[in-house]
């Protein structure tokens, strides 16, 4: 029998539909990857047992033996752990949540379960998503499969590294400002960031609130797909997710390219590396080859992505984390002298480096005398960036970029923060700009694996994933993480 | 030439809504007599994840709210987080609303003791919720989340009134007002009302003064009183030299003074930024419509109808209708006595001098409207004197029984047998034949007065049992 963890959760729903493997042995295929590669890259911060997943597959099992299937039963999946889970830990990978429990189901989880699929744990991200390394996490460093020495980027890292790592068939990793696509782009995975309002975030402990989205995370663009189809759709508890018809983003995925208008913006190629401009110039080859329109376009702010980022995003996350005060839940200094002292101490204590970093710095964006010049500008510039793109998208129907500016870097490579903010620029518009990205592995550069990402219109991931899938038909499946 | 003080006051009010559910999740509103945090989900306690989801309900009965203070309704506008840490705010920032309110100007009109009236502006009115309460021991605090995320709205004057006695107006105006839209309790006492004032003063003409926002206000007086404390504290203050600066004080109430609570450098920066975890709020114009004719009679129109339908004197309507519980109270004892004018006097003379006397709300008033109706009727139909009906009233305060009751076993009904009434009239004539001389020697002016007199005693003797005009009559023909 081929090795299961490797395969598609399409694959793997044809194989169960058709008698010729149980869900137990997904499980136990799964398990024993893991037992051999999860000490060497440390994807998950949280893991159900196997004897746990074993008895959840056998309910799996019973729906499947009488027909009652739903979209992914019995099926691996595991989240990010700042995914709330009615019971188990949710940290956030933060020593401020490290012994808490959540008391309710996050939207997501619920449908995934509803789903029939076995989520089998959490996986590892930076703390409080702030990061694009996986290195801030409370839980320790996640390695990037291809590389061991390298990092997984982040702050999705274990949702990506645990799929390149053959450790999990699907995952949910959740984008701020290119969490779930750069790790894809750094472990030859595909990760699709949804229009802003498309997913539920009720359950997803909160970066940037106008920023967040939820999104799955797989080793092929039909397994997004899937994935997709099943977490989209209106939340009556979260009063930001949109009510758009609901249809299946499966319908059209594979009726290719043709005729397609697809725009290469001009200022995302500027500051790009040779090995980047080279994916890109063969991606607009295949592209063509497959009958696609190329057009140039222009998204003249651009540049002002990062900073704009690096100014909303820390002022929403500074009131975000406030809550995580010592007082109900949560970490909570062992002596402290009164209600001020316990506030200071616990955050002091329970906050990493970064997430401190992020909390003065939106604190000061907010403050009297300098929201003007900071908090507002920025979201006058956003909205400049949002009309880059409408404007954009009357004349084309997908944009592609590049993923990341290289490849996964080491993990004791030196990097200041603002050399780690402005990596994210090409990631960033899409969230600002509240629009879908989706990033498909391309190819390998000096064996470490680089994406492409393709933005689309508002509520159009049809369009993106078909683009998506499409691509990867030329380009040819990824294959694991040889560990 | 001297020019004279003037005091500038604004007020604002919070009023808590009594909606079924809070306003951001869908913990029951009703935790008045409930233990400690029972009222409680994930959402009104901050923990991670959660989202909050606007209680729609909250949103009309605001809107209801403002329709009654004549404040224009704004079609558009969104929340903003207010950011410090306190305990008792789980989030450690409070929803509100900051610069672009659901309502905006608006006013009351308010008549002072003297019949002067006068406009008091408002400028908003904006939606927020409510925080915890936090409880302190010796050692240790705790904190009660029953009330966190409560929906409030916050009414904001303007800097219209100049002395306390306005004020003071203004809130029993605002308390009316508001009654009738029954979207609060507006009660101090329980805490589904609060206010805030703020003071400064100035001399007449001049620019407006430095103000200062006076807290801990747990009674219409105690507003008034601490309007007059800050006002005397700061002329006197900047009569000997000084400057008023901006600040916030505590109300002592037990000893009658402001207190510093902190100083314009101790004021926390709230670091104000839209809501991003909620929509702007769109009130579409046929919402507006529905809960336009969903208002249920304010007190104009009660008044209105009272003095039309009732036909009692438009003094009394007023009086009645300051407070609907009131209102509706006359209205019952009205329906049930079938006479009307007789019921507004006895509430506006006796009853709302027992509740004055008592302290007392009408809600907790002793003697029930069915009761009060029936004692009228008891008058009306002739069973009992007006004087007797005034001792049944004194003992109905304290006393289960039903008035006819208390009648049948008091002895207290009106002696309408004429032989009876009779025998007592000549009794008394015969004990005061000085009054009959004088009677008859007494001028058509000064006759009535000498019967009455007459009167009064055969009334003694009977208890006050005996029927007024029947004894009338029978005086008068003896006399003649």
């Amino acid at each position: 029998m081929e090795n299961l963890y490797s395969l598609s959760a399409v694959e793997l729903k044809k194989m169960l539909e058709a008698k010729e493997i149980k869900v137990e042995d997904i499980v136990n295929s799964i398990y024993d990857r893991i037992d051999k590669v999860e000490g060497l890259v440390n994807s998950f911060v949280e893991l159900i047992s196997r004897e746990e997943a074993l008895s959840l597959a056998k309910i799996a099992q019973e729906n499947i033996d009488n027909s009652k299937a739903r979209a992914l039963e019995g099926i691996l999946v595991a989240i990010k752990n700042n995914m709330v889970t009615d019971g188990g830990k949710t940290t956030a990978s933060s020593k401020m949540l490290d012994n808490y429990e959540g008391v309710y189901d996050a939207t997501v989880v619920k449908k995934l379960k509803d789903a029939g699929a076995i989520i089998i744990g959490k996986t590892n991200m930076d703390e409080f998503a702030m990061g694009s390394t996986t290195k801030t996490s409370y839980a320790g460093e996640t390695k990037n499969p291809w590389d061991l020495e390298r990092v997984p980027g982040g702050s999705s890292g274990g949702s990506a590294s645990s799929l390149a790592a053959g450790e999990v068939t699907l995952t949910l990793g959740s984008d701020t400002g290119g969490s779930i696509r750069q790790p894809a782009s750094f472990n030859g995975v595909v990760g699709l960031k949804p229009t802003y309002g498309r997913v539920s975030r009720f359950g997803l402990i909160a970066f940037a609130s106008s920023l967040d989205q939820i999104g799955p995370m797989g080793r092929r663009v039909d397994d997004v797909a899937l994935m997709f189809d099943v977490i989209k759709g209106y939340d009556d508890a979260d009063a930001t997710s949109v009510k758009v018809e609901e249809e299946s983003v499966l319908t059209e995925i594979n009726n290719g390219v043709k005729g397609l208008r697809i725009g290469i913006p001009k200022e995302y190629l500027e500051e790009a590396n040779d090995d980047i401009k080279a994916v890109i110039n063969e991606a607009v080859a295949k592209y063509k080859e497959l009958g696609a329109e190329i057009v140039d376009i222009s998204l003249p702010h651009t540049e002002y992505s990062p900073s704009t980022y690096y100014i909303i995003a820390p002022a929403e996350a500074s009131s975000n984390l406030a809550r995580f005060d010592g007082v109900r839940y949560g970490y909570r200094a062992e002596n402290f002298d009164g209600v001020e002292d316990l506030y200071i101490k616990s955050r002091s204590e329970g906050f990493g480096d970064e997430v401190k970093r992020r909390i003065m710095i939106g604190t000061y964006v907010l403050s009297a005398g300098f929201y003007d010049a900071y908090y507002k500008k920025a979201q006058q510039v956003r909205r400049l960036i949002k009309n880059d793109f409408d404007k954009a998208f009357e004349s084309v129907d997908v944009i592609l970029t590049p993923a990341t500016t290289g490849t996964a870097f080491k993990l004791d490579e030196p990097k200041t923060p603002v050399e780690l903010y402005l990596e994210d620029v090409y990631t960033i518009p899409a969230n600002l700009a509240g629009l879908p990205g989706l990033v498909v592995p391309a190819t390998k550069v000096q064996g470490l694996p680089v994406g492409i990402q393709l933005l689309g219109k508002a509520f159009d991931e049809k369009t993106l994933l078909r683009a998506g899938k499409a691509f990867e038909n030329v380009v040819g499946k990824m294959e694991l993480a040889n560990l | 030439m001297t020019r004279e003080w003037e005091a500038v006051i604004g007020l604002e009010v919070h009023l808590q809504l009594k909606t079924n559910t809070k306003v951001w999740c869908s913990c029951s509103a009703d935790y008045d007599n409930s233990a400690e945090n029972t009222h409680v989900c994930p959402i009104c306690l901050g923990h991670p994840g959660v989202l909050p989801k606007l209680n729609e309900k909250v949103l009309d009965y605001a809107i209801k709210g403002a329709l009654a203070l004549n404040c224009h309704i704004n079609k558009e506008s969104k929340f903003d987080r207010k950011n410090y840490f306190y305990p008792d705010t789980p989030k450690n920032y409070q929803i509100t609303q900051f610069d672009e309110t659901y309502a905006g100007k608006g006013y009351v009109d308010i008549k002072l003791p003297s019949g002067k009236e006068k406009r008091v502006g408002i400028t908003k009115v904006q939606i927020e919720e409510d925080a915890g309460k936090s409880i302190h021991g010796t050692n240790e605090s705790y904190i009660n989340f029953n009330r966190a995320s409560m929906p409030l709205i916050e009414i904001i004057s303007d800097p219209d009134m100049r002395s306390s006695e306005e004020a003071y107006e203004y809130l029993n105006t605002l308390k009316s007002i508001i009654q009738y839209t029954e979207i609060s309790d507006v009660s101090m006492e329980k805490g589904s009302l609060r206010c805030d004032a703020n003071i400064s003063v100035r001399k007449v003409g001049d620019k407006f003064g430095t103000r200062v926002e006076v807290k801990n206000l747990n009674s219409f007086k105690a507003v008034a009183k601490a309007i007059d404390y800050e006002i005397g504290r700061q002329i006197e203050h900047i009569e000997n030299g000084g400057t008023v600066d901006q600040e916030t004080r505590l109300w002592d109430e037990a000893n009658g003074v402001t207190r510093i609570m902190r100083s314009k450098e101790e004021a926390n920066d709230y670091r104000y930024f839209p809501e991003p975890d909620l929509v702007r709020i769109v009130i579409e114009e046929d919402r507006l419509e529905r809960l336009k004719a969903e208002m249920p009679e304010s007190k104009l129109e009660k008044m209105k109808r009272f003095s039309e339908t009732y036909k009692i004197k438009e003094t009394d309507a007023e009086i009645i209708c300051l407070d609907i519980a009131l209102a509706d109270y006359f209205e019952k004892v009205a329906t049930k006595s079938k006479n009307p004018q007789i019921s507004a006097n006895w509430i506006i003379t006796e009853v709302l001098r027992v509740l004055k006397d008592e302290n007392k709300e009408i809600g907790e008033f002793a003697i029930s409207s069915e009761d009060l109706g029936e004692i009228i009727s008891l008058i009306g139909g002739g069973t009992i004197s007006s004087k007797i009906a005034k001792d049944l009233f004194l003992i109905k305060l304290t006393d289960a029984r039903s008035p006819s009751q208390i009648v049948k076993d008091e002895g207290m009904a009106q002696v309408a047998d004429t032989g009876a009434i009779e025998s007592i009239v000549d009794e008394v004539l015969s004990k005061n034949e000085k009054m009959i001389v004088d009677y008859k020697e007494a001028d058509e002016g000064r006759r009535p007065r000498v019967l009455q007199g007459l009167m009064g005693q055969v009334m003694k003797v009977s208890k006050g049992k005996a029927n007024p005009q029947i004894v009338t009559e029978l005086l008068l023909k003896k006399l003649s």
